[in-house]
């Protein structure tokens, strides 16, 4: 069933879609679904793991490569910001690969299709609930290991500045990739990025601010398939996080779902240096 | 592994455990007379074996303390990583432990005698009145009660920015081996160890599956390898957790030093070190995971690291699983058995009933569906005695020894195992 409906070509405009290339469509934006959670979940470990005890060097290297190759693949498929593209038969994603991953190691026995939940609901930029299929909510988890539990996490994490280094790290790369046509360059951009990612993070006390200032700001945002990146890239790499900066990151992006490229944010970085420095009252 | 037998079950009396107690390395000495264990508490517990065949403690002492590295702000765990022992040379025993950070070199000595009659003090150490001593006398040994004393010799501390993963002793020297470039960090050393029998050959093991062996002849760095072991992954293939999954967790070389075992997430390969482009043996630890990898993924269950082990003569090869099940696989004739390492199955001189996982519906009553593994209980190390068919299963807080019902002191040309009907 799965093979049968991926194979197919999608057709070009939404209306004409065939049932077959209907199921393929489907299948696509689930699986960029289930790419996009793992990307996040990806996202939160390497920001989880610094407790009180230095983290394993090999688990943080094996995640960090997992976000690269994620990373590469949306920027191939071009799905780098809104899913729903999938929809249009713009046809970015090679059938073989999304058979290939086995739409992320779903069993082939269930045709059933997965629970969708959204990814990141903004309304309270509290929840995330993990795409998942029934064969994965089957297995028992350690109950005794801290990353298990995303949801009540994710809010804090949104609000706390260690996300800072993430994006720093997601919005070089993602400006590296948009610039680099060549596969081979962005995969020796990244790693240094990569290791900002994770050899850069401070543990520093959460604001609790930007709560109110996101509810405000993502309150008319349409959250159906919202994408983590496209908000990571448009907040811009600033030290602190305040209401001042939310706002001058995210207008760009939300006129203009392109990737924010690194000269801009360089530029907006200065301007916020200076509304700051007005704030401060220097 | 012939039938099994509990022989000594070194566990807590308490179900109830502290998370120092778990066991976090197993290690057979040389000649097999001694076990040590270490313990996420820092503790090194060394047992003996009994003329009867039963190991029991021997020594106890603290290796390691919590540390603190203020610069960083992180605490230093005091688990102990790996322990190693020496060749013996002396009648005291050397070995070596260590935690993330720091390497110490132990020595274990037995004093059984002691000397008698000293001039200055007297016999509760304190001094004596000189107007009182008139004659000289020669201080004489006389038996006293066993005492073990373990005492540090060297302490090798931050050798490593990064934490110690890994350690093997060389006759000449102890090689500790460091990523050159830190900046473009894309893949870690897991594990190293050198040749049995050739002592200027390195084998070391990365995360993103491949093995290479070093000869430091030629190269003393090992930046250059001598021959690189990987196994070409089918691109059709691949998912997001490939990698991850093919991290090598453990390598072993066998006792005759022409094999390789190693274990990834997986599986286990032995590879012939004359031919590097595939493994000669693969065996399937768990393959019923392969579906849950990204739960396995959220849960870091994907990140454990299971080790593996060779027996005496190399024609089994053993290592451990979830649910506090390991697995043998026997070589020569191709079968393998799981086998189940707990409070509420092993009894003294009961041999181990064989287990079975399976994915659908339930064969057999004693089956255990895929969906009710405890990923919590797992079995991550196990050490097979050098000679004998004796193994040490470490799970969590709870050491088992098993020996062969059959022929505990004696070597079986092919052994057989008792194992379930193939699945």
């Amino acid at each position: 069933m799965f093979s049968k409906g991926t194979k197919r070509k999608f057709s070009d405009g939404g209306e004409d879609l065939s049932e077959d290339g209907l199921l393929g469509a489907r299948v696509a934006s689930s699986y960029s679904l289930q790419r996009q959670s793992l990307l996040d979940m990806s996202l939160i470990k390497l920001q989880l793991c610094h407790m009180l005890v230095e983290p394993n060097l090999c688990r943080s290297v094996l995640i960090a490569n997992t976000v690269r190759q994620i990373q590469e693949e949306m920027t191939h498929d071009g799905s780098w910001h809104v899913v729903t593209e999938a929809f249009c038969g713009a046809s970015h994603s090679p059938s073989e690969r999304l058979v290939a991953t086995e739409v992320l190691c779903r069993s082939r026995e269930t045709d059933a299709e997965p629970k969708l939940f959204s990814v990141i609901s903004y309304e309270g930029c509290h929840e995330e609930e993990v795409v998942a299929d029934e064969t994965l909510c089957s297995v028992s988890v350690s109950g005794t290991d801290s990353n298990v539990c995303l949801a009540g996490r994710m809010g804090r994490v949104w609000e706390k500045r260690e996300l800072n280094g993430i994006e720093r790290g997601e919005e070089a790369l993602s400006g590296d990739d948009e610039e680099i046509d060549n596969e081979d360059e962005a995969s020796t951009e990244a790693p240094k990025t990569i290791g900002q990612v994770f050899g850069t993070f401070e543990i520093k006390n959460g604001s609790t601010g930007p709560d109110s200032a996101l509810e405000e700001l993502f309150s008319d945002v349409d959250t159906s398939y919202y994408d983590l990146d496209t908000m990571l890239t448009g907040i811009q790499s600033t030290p602190k996080m305040g209401p001042y900066d939310l706002l001058d990151g995210l207008a760009p992006s939300h006129s203009s779902p392109s990737v924010v490229a690194a000269p801009t944010c360089r530029s907006d970085l200065n301007e916020l240096d200076h509304i700051m420095e007005i704030i401060v009252g220097s | 592994m012939l039938s099994p037998v509990l022989c000594s079950d070194l566990a807590a009396l308490e179900p109830e455990y502290t998370e120092a107690d778990v066991i976090s390395t197993v290690e057979f000495s040389p000649t097999g007379e001694f076990l040590a264990t270490g313990d996420k508490g820092g503790r090194v517990v060394i047992f003996q074996r009994e003329p009867q065949g039963e190991y029991n403690v021997y020594s106890t002492f603290q290796s390691h303390e919590p540390e603190f590295d203020y610069l960083k702000s992180l605490e230093i765990e005091e688990k102990i990583n790996k322990i190693r022992w020496l060749p013996p040379h002396n009648p005291a025993h050397f070995l070596l432990s260590t935690n993330d950070k720091t390497i110490k070199l132990w020595r274990v000595s037995e004093r059984d005698k002691r000397a008698e009659g000293y001039n200055l003090r007297d016999e509760e150490g304190r001094m004596k009145d000189l107007s009182t001593v008139t004659t000289l006398q020669v201080p004489v040994l006389r038996p006293m009660d066993l005492l073990v004393e373990a005492s540090p010799r060297r302490v090798f501390a931050n050798a490593h920015a990064y934490h110690i993963n890994s350690i093997s002793v060389n006759s000449d020297y102890i090689v500790d081996l460091k990523p050159e470039n830190m900046e473009e960090l894309s893949e870690v050393i897991t594990v190293a160890e050198f040749h049995p029998l050739h002592c200027h050959l390195l084998a070391f093991s990365s995360s993103t599956g491949t093995t290479r062996l070093c000869d430091m002849r030629a190269r003393a760095l090992c930046d250059q390898h001598a021959k690189l072991f990987e196994e070409a992954v089918d691109p059709m293939r691949r998912s997001f957790f490939s990698e991850i999954v093919s991290s090598v967790s453990d390598v072993k070389f066998s006792h005759s030093g022409r094999y390789l075992l190693t274990r990834d997430y997986l599986t286990a390969k032995v590879w012939d070190l004359n031919m590097e482009n595939k493994p000669v043996e693969t065996y399937q630890v768990h393959d019923y995971l392969r579906t849950k990898l990204c739960s396995l993924y959220e849960s870091d269950s994907i990140f454990d690291k299971f080790e593996c082990a060779w027996n005496g003569t190399d024609s089994v090869i053993m290592t451990g699983a979830y649910n506090n099940y390991f697995r043998m696989f026997d070589r020569a004739s191709r079968r393998d058995v799981t086998l189940e390492a707990s409070r509420e199955v092993c009894k003294r001189r009961a041999v181990l009933q064989p287990r079975r996982v399976c994915v659908g519906k339930k064969r057999k009553e004693t089956d255990v569906s895929v969906d009710s593994l405890d990923f919590r209980k797992k079995i991550l190390h196990t050490a097979w005695h050098p000679k004998e068919n004796i193994i040490a299963i470490a799970a969590s807080n709870n050491l088992y020894i098993f020996q062969d019902r059959l022929a505990p002191n004696g070597h079986h040309n092919t052994p057989e195992i008792q194992s379930a009907p193939p699945k």
